[in-house]
């Protein structure tokens, strides 16, 4: 089979005459949305008497759970139920991972907490308000321990260990071997050498997450309405969990749902969690996630470190590849990770003609949320590290960028290629491809830009990216990472199954339903056209509902809207169920028209003889017959209009004895290219201009396909310049809302110039191919590679923040010089909050030291005190309220003084946790008389996690160093009035100073 | 202003896209609750809570507002209109809206009602603005879907096919 030569336009294909398919046709959806009648899943009514969930999260990155105590929490009106792990236990199994290593997971914490923001507890109440305020109240033990983050350290000897059962925090490690890397490197003339790490983000939709669950004892089935995305080969691993068959977990999906990119898989333990929370309450449940929720434990893409090697001979042609990903999952392996590290794994070697590779991977475990499906799923972190390759082969060679690009591009011609580690790709012409994206004045206007802000000492750089987009997942490409010998032992695992229905009723009126939830793709208006250009219908004639519910629709594991599935898939299948409805439509209208079906063409709503068009029926009543006079079909035909199509395609096998793998079935081309310049004050970068060149077969609706390359390019932005989850090196979770984590807004967003080409598919009906994600995958890419070429350096981490930009232009960072005053302002690091000072108060050093340890004494002075006790001798335990800006919260503080040098010297240590987050941290204090009274010197670190350290960082951020100040200057005064003594006074400021910290109102 | 009791619910009233209501609210309860809870408006839509998406945004009193960020006693006596008001009675997309459908700027359109409050807002007070100053008011908002270009086109598009019927 060979691939048709590609169709070229500048620009969208005009509408006008012809299919329907092919046409930039606005959406059927877009009335209702814009219009403000979408129905998401918050908005669609739970039956009445439900009951809502609120999840309670660990603050910590890890700890052990001692003990959780629901009493106060229960006592409160309106709280049905506090659910913890245990519960949970009994109830449920842990989901099913893919690796041999155990790493167990609930729905809830069992006995150990491993990430912030790791679900704890679940409160059932009769509103979200009350359900949050007894949030406050249960009261949770836990016993610290030390976190990993960096993914380096965690594969290191002696590291803390995520899962202790699974001895390593690097599991499931797979090597791989095509051609003949060994001999290839060893007649380079050359290696080129670079690591590259790939950041953590996540694409958070707009829309969180959403579940109303109800538990129907009498059936022992689960009835969940949510805004999952797929694919299906979760509800499998749910309706184990929940221990029943599956057809008793039924599973539905609502009209609309505000975006996904991935993310709305990872709704899938909290299906589980909702639902047996109905269990246990005997009541429906409904939780919708809040945003700190979501940026917390949602989702996020997993970050890699991938350190990359080419052989290269001297004229820039690479003849072997070698790459070793190491892919952070965070602290759980969920279903169906670790996708990102093979679903790319048979186009390997991107655009590129390479025939040796050696590819070994790693999954690394680490203390940060679990990752989970996002779009790009792999791509991003391959090509950001192979093109980045591309670019260094280039600086080391002395050769321009786009000539090694042009030297190792597969060539056109060649199709279906069978790339080194498997894939088949299955059209393009990518020099050709390159060539136009190059051509018309583009390169050379780049290249004089690039010169002029050099001549004025600018930092200007030009970047390219070259990507093969894959889509449709073979659902057998995650058995790569088990060895053959296990492969043969289970059984082979691939295909895809796509499946579609088209139903005429009575009247003659279409109804289309698929296996792909909406997400916001404008999938029903697609469906539509490819429907009505089979059935010689208008689109606006077919009614497409994709809602799904899996006790009635037709579905199998590859079904969801995810890895770009949808036009190679769905797509078909819908278009295969109606060309068995046009022609079971042919042959009753031949019968009846006295022709032969040959004869008989669907068109304006009719069948009509193609020789005599007069001789022609409405289209509702040849579709009539169907239904109401089964006695005029032809002979042996079936009743009805209904046809449900299955599409598989043979070119999905599982993977070989010698691990090549068709990861996808089809592999679209892009090509991007941009200049980008550095501001010499902000040090931001400004992408001066941005080209696109797209070849994902033939457009199915070239609107709605600039719309989601358009989408994707500003997600691959956002990757490259704003978005990441950070961590402090403890674990705890700095970018809890918005101001935080900087998704782009209108103004970052540059103009996108898009071209295309169209070398139809040959391996699908409509030669369409996936074309969400190729953007999402080359931007990072591209735009690190003019970073690169800008400031002429081999690293570039992102997102390239005006702070990581700054930090390569003005090298490493001196030392301040250390000075000493008579206080020193706190300083921070990560969420740390530490400061020294001295003061001197009127007052004895006997009777300072007094108060600091009579307990009646500290009770009347920490502000927000509900209650003191003394738990052991010099330990106290303090019920307290303490806010974080506009939220306030209880806490229990635990405060113990030790090292106790009578009357000269103690230390303070302690810690605090509620619902808003944990703090901990220690001092010293010291006391020494001088005349008229004492002089306390003190030191103190205050440590910062969960929502406190979350939310409150920017508050921290600007206001800790001037509440410090105020805080201590005024304690220096106030411990001189007469009516308190000094150690009250030291104490209670010291509370209000902690007080303060978080933002409270102390 | 009286002080309301913790706890106590007190009847809010307002009218909502020209119609009267009157629900009952804690003092602590947000507009943005209030409005999809108690009233029904679900094209009031949440993001963030922390005030910054801007999914939430509905005019009181024509001024374009966060309901994340307003108490829903605050909103007592005032008039508040929402996306659902914004279509004639038979459907009929106003141009503001049908060039949000003509330049694809919608795809989830969770963000969309609250995008197009903000600019009707806009272009009510302002019927000719720039292309900067419509880039400006869409900066308060995040869309994840679309990349902001068919929103800042299908403004200009509505500017110049004149305000739109409200
Ligand atoms: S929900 Fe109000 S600004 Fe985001
Ligand atoms: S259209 Fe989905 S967030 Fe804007």
């Amino acid at each position: 089979m060979s691939a048709p030569a590609p169709i070229e336009h500048a620009g969208l294909r005009p509408a006008g005459e012809g299919p329907h398919v092919g046409r930039a046709l606005p959406r059927k959806e877009d009335a209702a949305l814009l219009s403000g009648r979408g129905r998401f899943a918050d908005d669609v009514a739970a039956p009445p008497g439900t009951l809502v969930a609120h999840v309670l999260r660990s603050p910590h990155a890890h700890a052990m759970i001692q003990r959780i105590d629901i009493k106060a929490a229960l006592a409160l009106p309106g709280v049905r139920a506090v659910i913890t792990g245990d519960d949970i236990r009994k109830l449920s199994d842990p989901f099913l991972v893919a690796v041999k290593e155990p790493l167990p997971q609930w729905a809830l914490a069992v006995e150990r907490v491993r990430y912030v923001g790791e679900p704890v507890a679940v409160i059932v109440a009769t509103s979200r308000y009350i359900a949050e305020d007894a949030s406050e109240l249960v009261e949770i033990t836990y016993e610290p321990l030390p976190a990993i983050i960096d993914t380096r350290e965690a594969m290191k000897e002696g590291a803390p260990l995520v899962h202790p059962e699974a001895r390593s925090n690097a599991v499931g490690k797979r090597s791989f071997r095509y051609g003949d890397p060994e001999t290839a490197f060893a007649e380079a003339d050359a290696v080129v050498e670079l690591t590259v790490e790939y950041p953590r983000n996540s694409f958070t939709p707009m829309e969180c997450f959403v579940v109303v669950a109800e538990y129907r004892a009498h059936e022992q089935s689960y009835d969940v309405l949510s805004n999952f995305q797929g694919p299906f080969s979760a509800h499998p691993v749910m309706a184990r969990a929940l221990r029943v068959p599956g057809n008793r977990l039924r599973l539905r999906t609502p009209a609309d749902s505000g975006g996904s990119f991935g993310i709305k898989l990872s709704v899938f333990p909290y299906i589980v969690l909702m639902g047996l929370a109905s269990r246990i309450v005997g009541k429906p449940v409904k939780w919708v996630e809040d945003r700190l929720e979501h940026l917390l434990a949602a989702s996020a893409g997993p970050n890699r470190v991938t350190n990359i090697a080419a052989a290269v001979k001297r004229d820039g042609r690479i003849t072997a590849l070698r790459m070793d990903q190491m892919e952070d999952y965070g602290a759980f392996l969920r279903a169906p990770m670790p996708g990102p590290l093979y679903r790319m794994h048979g186009a390997s070697t991107g655009a590129y003609d390479i025939k040796n590779l050696s590819v070994s991977n790693t999954i690394v475990l680490t203390n940060k949320a679990p990752a989970g499906l996002i779009r790009g799923f792999g791509g991003p972190q391959l090509y950001l590290a192979l093109e980045r390759l591309i670019q260094r082969i280039s600086v080391e060679l002395g050769i321009d960028h786009i000539e090694i690009i042009r030297r190792n591009l597969i060539p056109g011609g060649v199709f279906p290629y069978k790339a080194a580690a498997g894939a088949l790709y299955d059209s393009g012409d990518y020099p050709k491809a390159v060539e136009i994206a190059l051509g018309s004045g583009r390169y050379d206007a780049l290249v004089r830009r690039r010169n002029e802000a050099r001549a004025s000492g600018r930092h200007y750089g030009i970047g390219f990216a070259v990507v093969v987009e894959p889509g449709m997942s073979n659902m057998g490409y995650l058995s790569t990472l088990l060895p053959h010998a296990v492969r043969e032992r289970t059984g082979p695992k691939n295909g895809a199954v796509s499946l579609a229905t088209v139903n005429v009723d009575p009247l003659g009126a279409v109804t289309v339903t698929a296996d792909a939830p909406v997400q916001g793709q404008g999938h029903a208006t697609t469906l539509s056209q490819i429907v009505a250009d089979q059935l010689g219908l208008d689109p606006d004639d077919i009614t497409v509902n994709l809602e799904m519910d899996t006790q009635k629709d037709a579905w199998s594991i590859a079904s969801g809207t995810y890895s770009c599935r949808f036009s190679p898939g769905t797509a078909v299948a819908a278009h295969m169920a109606a060309e068995r409805i046009r022609d079971k439509l042919l042959r009753i209208a031949a019968k009846q028209l006295n022709v032969l079906p040959d004869d008989v063409e669907l068109a304006d709503g009719k069948a009509r003889s193609r020789s005599n068009p007069d001789n022609a029926l409405p289209f509702a009543r040849v579709a009539g017959t169907a239904h109401w006079s089964p006695v005029m079909l032809p002979d042996g035909m079936e009743p009805g209009l209904r046809e449900t199509a299955t599409w598989c395609p043979p070119e999905l096998e599982p993977p070989s004895r010698d691990d090549r793998i068709n990861t996808s079935l089809t592999y679209g081309f892009v090509f991007d290219m941009c200049g980008i310049e550095i501001d010499p004050v902000t040090f931001q970068v400004r992408v001066d201009r941005y080209v696109s060149m797209h070849d994902a077969g033939s457009l199915l609706n070239p609107l709605l396909a600039e719309g989601q390359m358009k989408g994707a390019f500003v997600q691959g932005l956002a990757s490259a310049l704003y978005e990441e989850f950070i961590y402090d090196e403890r674990g705890s979770f700095l970018t809890g809302t918005f101001a935080d984590y900087l998704v782009p807004t209108a103004h970052e967003v540059p103009a996108l110039e898009l071209l295309h080409i169209e070398s139809p598919s040959p391996f699908t009906p409509l030669g369409a191919k996936g074309l969400a994600e190729g953007n999402c995958m080359s931007v990072p890419a591209c735009i690190a590679n003019a970073i690169a070429d800008a400031l002429r350096v081999k690293e570039v981490p992102l997102p390239a923040s005006p702070r990581r930009i700054h930090a390569i232009l003005a090298g490493p960072e001196a030392k301040p010089p250390s000075t000493h005053t008579h206080a020193v302002a706190p300083s921070r690091g990560g969420r740390d909050i530490t400061g020294r000072g001295s003061f001197d108060v009127k007052a004895s050093p006997a009777d300072v030291w007094h108060s600091l340890l009579d307990p009646a004494a500290l009770k009347a002075v920490i502000p927000g005190c509900h209650s003191l006790e003394l738990e052991s001798e010099n330990a106290y335990r303090a019920d307290v309220s303490l806010g974080v800006g506009p939220v306030r919260g209880r806490f229990v503080a635990h405060v113990r003084l030790s090292d106790l040098e009578l009357e000269r010297s103690a230390q303070l240590s302690g810690d605090l946790a509620g619902a808003l987050g944990a703090a901990s941290g220690g001092g010293h204090v010291r006391l020494s008389p001088i005349a008229g009274g004492t002089r306390l010197d003190y030191d103190y670190t205050v440590t910062l996690s969960g929502k406190a350290a979350a939310v409150g960082g920017r508050l921290l951020d600007s206001a800790a160093d001037i509440v410090i100040r105020k805080f201590f200057e005024g304690l220096a005064r106030h411990m001189a009035t007469p009516d308190t003594s000094a150690g009250e006074r030291f104490l209670a400021r010291f509370w209000r100073g902690l007080a303060k910290l978080l933002g409270g109102r102390a | 202003m009286s002080e309301i009791e913790k706890g106590a619910r007190v009847p809010v009233q307002l009218v909502l896209n020209g119609t009267a209501h009157t629900g009952f609210a804690e003092s602590r309860m947000l507009l943005s609750d209030f409005l999809r809870e108690v009233l029904g408006a679900t094209d009031v839509h949440v993001g963030c809570e922390h005030g910054v998406c801007g999914c939430c945004t509905v005019l009181i009193d024509g001024v374009a507002a966060r309901s994340c960020l307003t108490l829903a006693v605050q909103a007592e006596a005032t008039t508040i209109e929402t996306a659902s008001s914004l279509a004639s009675a038979d459907g009929e997309l106003n141009h503001l809206q049908a060039a949000f459908r003509k330049h694809h700027a919608l795809q989830c359109g969770f963000c969309t009602p609250g995008i197009l409050m903000s600019l009707t807002d806009l272009l009510r007070r302002e019927p000719e603005p720039t292309r900067e100053r419509v880039v400006d008011v869409v900066s308060g908002h995040l869309c994840r879907c679309t990349g902001y270009s068919g929103i800042i086109d299908a403004a200009m598009d509505a500017v110049n096919a004149g305000s739109p019927k409200t």
